[in-house]
């Protein structure tokens, strides 16, 4: 395959993608002078960059992620603002994935670049919609790029819990779900269903619902598990997947193990998790998702990042358009922590 | 479909028994009839169908999905059943989903070569948990974790009966179980089974022990071969005809050439066999024709089904079980000279002049088709259970045992991706009166490779725990093991080593708490 039209201006390095005629890197693994910062997960906004280009939300949730690591020069750009860097103009678009998150659009000589960063399509009380930008090259995330994933609707998985909850009345109902994002859109979700009851948290939950709240997102009562006067039978108790098996779970009441995630779509995963009641939520994209959103978005070049890769690469090539694996490093398997 | 598919789903991922009960209960309580009693049947194994369905998937598949898509979701999933199910293209609305019992209701007369377009109209139908549900229904076998007898426990407790009160009258009822239901309901009474082919259960022997043979007064006991096949009751009335294994399991599907001419009235107790030309075949032989849903004519052929008789407990709906055994004998040949149905004969008493001959014949008693004999006393009335002092079995002296499965190894080679060390145990009872097994041995050998298929399968199927290659498995199959001597053995904790063990057959039928005690082995040292 000839080397890539668009590979003068953009290109993978060791450090992460970097777009020479801008001066800037996207999302890079490793600490860099100038970084633009798609979304506040750890696998995309690490520490100790210099200079820090995101939206005001994302650089708030590194600055509670990452402290003093979260960089020196911190610039925000709002939604749809037009920003010049170098030779090139760049703009952020909502990617729909977690509050902050911004697809990276950047246009040269012409030319029309989307760096999704991780994105969905499916409605989220806690962030604004994805928002699709027509571009020559589209950077996309491939997560769930196997045409076994697909996600249930919300309020399907969101019922299944509430109606185990309504079977299960004695057992406290434990939910291993990602701290940042996938925990406040659960809440969101279960207020959404009605469910007005306190939820209960892990302590690792609370940070991100505290900066949720600040900046703007209603989350109803929430009360910290290591408060509790009683067992919490009955009582949703929201943890991170890891303490899913700990025994910090001892103290609930008999609690059925949940886990919300699009990996719970393949019961081998489920099952090597433990877990009772399996929730088919995610934050990413499903299979078909995926292939509506590279056929919209009406690149001819689509590259993939993170994710299963070479379901997706054999895909694109089928649509009849040139694809890529990236394979980037420190991007990792996401939707489970 | 919808309800059973998500109650298999809740299942399959519920560890706990009294979770599942909550969850079964739930169902037949909201579900109507016919569509829960087809759960119900699924659910205890009663389904009287089993497709293999692996081909038929891919030829859909083909059609539907890119096949380096297939192939790369197949890996990673695992299973090309639930690969299907997560992959199969689905409409943006689906038409109103096939109900459990129109699916069954066609399954059950449904020839092999019309599936293939009947299950692609069904999976265009269902959502991925629909569609996951049928695949597994289709196989015949369901494994999500529930026992027959838990099914039937959730049932029961539906409608504030006991177990045992179901499975009297089990045999007597079958699917969709209208008559079941609407008793549990409250609607009706219990169905009324007499006469009906239902499950009697059996009268058991003990061990013969020294004590018992010294104490032993040939006089009052009939001796008979103990016949290499396996125990059944064959219960026949009302124009029904049922074959029951030994733990009330009916097997009878499996063995449409003896039943079709069993047109009595009677239950009756003997050894089914394989017999061709008046001999009794091996027991490997009677092993092709168990365990099947279906048979095919090749087998009828090959392996033809034969019946001993050895005792009868009801003859003519006249409960003969209050009898002694040599008037219930009597009744039997009287009744078999008259009746005469094929593919049966009876089990001849031996008549040893005297206990000096008896031993002889026993320490004599090699043929294939025999394990040994039966002591029975003439006196005794047809007891259900094991009573002492009743029947004796005297195993002939072999080196074999009867273990227990406990866990499985991946072999090496060309076996490399099957389940083919099996490590056996042996049960002991503790001080404290604790009952467990203890480990054995270890063999890799004397199975077959269609018995391998079936080893393996059983182990994927009854996996409890993983240890990287090593599957730890429930305690429910039985070995018997053929080995050379027992030794004394600090290394292993049960103090045993069995030198050169071999997989002499699997006793699919034997229940696993009936499998050989460590003292039994222990009595074996060799001096
Ligand atoms: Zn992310
Ligand atoms: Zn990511």
């Amino acid at each position: 395959m000839p080397p890539s039209r668009f590979e003068t201006w953009l290109h993978p390095t060791p450090s992460g993608l970097f777009c020479p005629p801008g001066g800037f890197y996207v999302d890079p693994g490793r600490p860099v002078d100038r970084a633009i910062v798609t979304h506040g997960h750890s696998d995309h906004a690490r520490p100790g960059h210099d200079a820090v280009l995101a939206t005001s939300e994302t650089l708030a949730v590194m600055r509670m992620r990452l402290g003093d690591g979260a960089g020196h020069a911190h610039q925000s750009l709002g939604y749809g603002e037009k920003l010049t860097i170098g030779d090139v103009d760049v703009t952020l678009r909502p990617a729909g994935h977690i509050l902050g998150s911004a697809q990276v659009v950047i246009e040269y000589g012409g030319q029309r670049a989307v760096i999704s960063g991780d994105y969905k399509r499916r409605a989220d009380p806690t962030c604004p919609p994805f928002e699709l930008v027509t571009c020559d090259l589209f950077v996309t995330e491939a997560t769930f790029g196997l045409p076994v994933f697909r996600h249930e609707p919300d309020a399907r998985e969101i019922g299944r819990l509430l109606h185990s909850l309504a079977t299960f009345p004695e057992r406290t109902h434990l939910v291993g779900v990602y701290s940042l994002g996938k925990c406040q859109r659960l809440i969101a979700l279960l207020r959404h269903a009605g469910f007005g009851r306190p939820i209960w948290l892990h302590g690792a939950m609370k940070g991100a619902c505290d900066l949720y709240e600040e900046l703007g997102i209603p989350l109803g009562p929430l009360d910290l598990v290591s408060e509790a006067k009683q067992s919490l039978a009955g009582e949703i108790v929201l943890c991170p997947p890891s303490a899913l098996k700990d025994r910090w779970s001892r103290r609930l009441a008999d609690p059925v193990t949940a886990f919300a995630s699009g990996w719970m779509r393949v019961r081998g995963r489920a099952r090597q998790y433990g877990v009772e009641l399996p929730l088919v939520i995610s934050d990413h994209v499903d299979w078909p998702e995926l292939i509506a959103t590279i056929e919209a978005t009406g690149a001819g070049e689509i590259w993939v990042t993170h994710g299963r890769e070479e379901a997706l690469v054999h895909q694109i090539g089928l649509m009849g358009k040139r694809g890529r694996a990236l394979a980037l490093v420190g991007l990792e398997e996401e939707d489970l922590e | 479909m919808k309800a059973f598919s998500e109650l298999l789903d809740h299942l399959v991922y519920t560890p706990g028994r009294n979770a599942k009960l909550r969850l079964m209960q739930d169902y037949f309580r909201a579900t109507p009839d016919p569509d829960r009693g087809y759960a119900l049947a699924a659910l205890t194994d009663g389904l009287p169908f089993s497709f293999p369905v692996r081909r038929t998937l891919m030829n859909l598949m083909t059609r539907r999905l890119d096949p380096e898509l297939f192939r790369l979701s197949r890996d990673y999933v695992g299973d090309t059943a639930e690969t299907v199910a997560l992959a199969w293209p689905e409409p943006a609305t689906l038409p109103a989903p096939p109900r459990l019992g129109d699916i069954v209701a066609e399954l059950e007369l449904m020839d092999r070569n019309a599936l293939e377009s009947r299950l692609e109209t069904w999976l265009d139908s269902l959502d991925s948990t629909g569609r996951w549900a049928l695949l597994k229904l289709l196989t015949g076998a369901l494994r999500v974790g529930v026992s027959a007898r838990l099914a039937k426990t959730a049932v029961a407790e539906m409608g504030a009966k006991s177990v045992t009160d179901i499975e009297e009258i089990w045999h007597g009822v079958a699917p969709p179980y209208l008559p079941l239901f609407r008793w549990l309901d409250g609607l009706a009474p219990r169905p009324d089974v007499t006469g009906a082919p239902v499950f009697r259960p059996l009268m058991l022997s003990h061990p013969l022990e020294d004590s018992d043979w010294e104490a032993l007064d040939l006089a009052d006991f009939a001796v008979e071969w103990k016949w290499d096949g396996i125990r059944v009751q064959v219960a026949a009335g009302r124009g029904e005809v049922r074959l029951y294994s030994r733990t009330g399991d009916d097997i009878g599907r499996g063995f449409p050439d003896l039943l079709a001419g069993f047109n009595f009235n009677a239950v009756l107790d003997g050894e089914l066999l394989i017999m061709r030309d008046g001999e009794v075949a091996p027991f490997n032989d009677l092993q092709q024709r168990l365990n099947r849903k279906t048979v095919t004519k090749r087998m009828l052929i090959d392996y033809p089904a034969h019946l001993r008789l050895y005792d009868a407990l009801e003859i003519d709906s006249v409960d003969l079980r209050p009898l002694p055994l040599v008037e219930r004998r009597a009744k039997l040949e009287a009744w078999h000279a008259s009746a005469r149905p094929p593919s049966t004969d009876l089990s001849v008493p031996l008549e040893p002049a005297g206990k000096d001959e008896l031993l002889q014949v026993w320490q004599g008693t090699r043929g294939l088709s025999i394990e040994g004999l039966m002591l029975k006393r003439l006196a005794s009335p047809y007891i259900a259970g094991r009573p002492r002092g009743h029947w004796f079995k005297w195993k002939r002296q072999a080196l074999t045992l009867d273990c227990v499965l406990m866990y499985a190894q991946r072999g090496s080679g060309k076996r490399s991706s099957y389940y083919s060390d099996y490590t056996f145990g042996a049960w002991t009872t503790h001080a404290d009166g604790q009952t467990e097994l203890v480990p054995v041995g270890k063999a890799y050998s004397g199975y077959t490779d269609a018995e391998l298929l079936e080893l393996d399968r059983w182990v994927r199927g009854h996996t409890t725990d993983r240890f990287g290659p090593v599957r730890a498995v429930t305690p429910g199959l039985v070995l018997e093991v053929a080995f050379d001597a027992v030794q004394r053995s600090s290394r292993h904790k049960s103090g045993v080593a069995i030198r050169f063990p071999r997989i002499n057959r699997i006793r699919w039928d034997k229940p696993a708490s009936e499998a050989d005690r460590l003292e039994t082995i222990m009595g074996l040292f060799e001096k």
